[in-house]
């Protein structure tokens, strides 16, 4: 069954969304099955965030609002992994 | 097409090949096969075609090998060393028209999520630092 969801976080990540972030984020998305969309405002433009060369290509600064838009299967929770690696700086264990 | 695709790092400076190995291993991560070489083999610049052979064989994954190069004889000896391979890996090697760092960084990213060799070197391609 597919769905949709959409959350948005602010991130708070010294200097923005630089090499390291990047990557993590996108490993992450990688892992559902749902198309993952990235972007800095809520009317887009909206990138890949499967994409490291999207991502990264960005440069998204501190301070900006994240907007992520999921769509397929496990959408939902695809959203929440996103926001919650955001709001968690990045840090995994 | 079985498992991650293999990264392999060519420069003409040892120093060079390690650091971006060690950039792809601390950011990206241990799951992506890794072979790296630099130098030739009197400790100076310059790279060989047998290092190169290694590497691509340290890196091996039947999914196939995406190959980063700096400048000039690094990606003439790449050619020459994939040349060389057996006919059914040959077929499996690509170099990436990608800076060194950066399209490493890039394609073991790609390659740690299952991506297919040809995406793979599509993403390191894709990136431009500008």
């Amino acid at each position: 069954m597919a769905e949709r969801a959409t959350r948005s976080v602010l991130l708070t990540h010294e200097i923005g969304l630089h090499a390291r972030p990047s990557v993590k984020l996108t490993k992450l998305a990688k892992r559902f099955r749902a198309d993952v969309s990235l972007a800095i405002a809520e009317e887009g433009p909206w990138i890949d965030a499967k994409s490291i060369a999207k991502v990264m290509g960005a440069k998204v600064p501190e301070n900006s609002i994240l907007y992520f838009e999921a769509e397929g299967e496990d959408a939902g929770d695809a959203v929440d992994a996103l926001v919650t690696l955001v709001e968690r700086d990045f840090e995994t264990t | 097409m079985t498992g991650i695709v293999g990264i392999v790092i060519v420069s003409h400076s040892a120093d060079v090949a390690s650091g971006t190995a060690d950039m792809v291993r601390q950011m990206v991560g241990d799951e992506v096969p890794l072979g790296h070489c630099g130098g030739d083999p009197d400790g100076g610049l310059g790279t060989s075609v047998e290092r190169i052979m290694a590497a691509i064989d340290a890196a091996w994954s039947d999914a196939g090998v995406a190959v980063l190069v700096d400048l000039g004889g690094a990606e003439t000896n790449s050619e020459m060393a994939i040349e060389m391979l057996p006919d059914e890996q040959r077929s499996k090697v690509v170099i990436c028209n990608a800076p060194i760092v950066e399209g490493a960084v890039m394609a073991a990213t790609e390659a740690s999520g299952g991506s297919s060799l040809e995406e793979v070197r599509r993403t390191a391609e894709e990136y431009s630092p500008a």
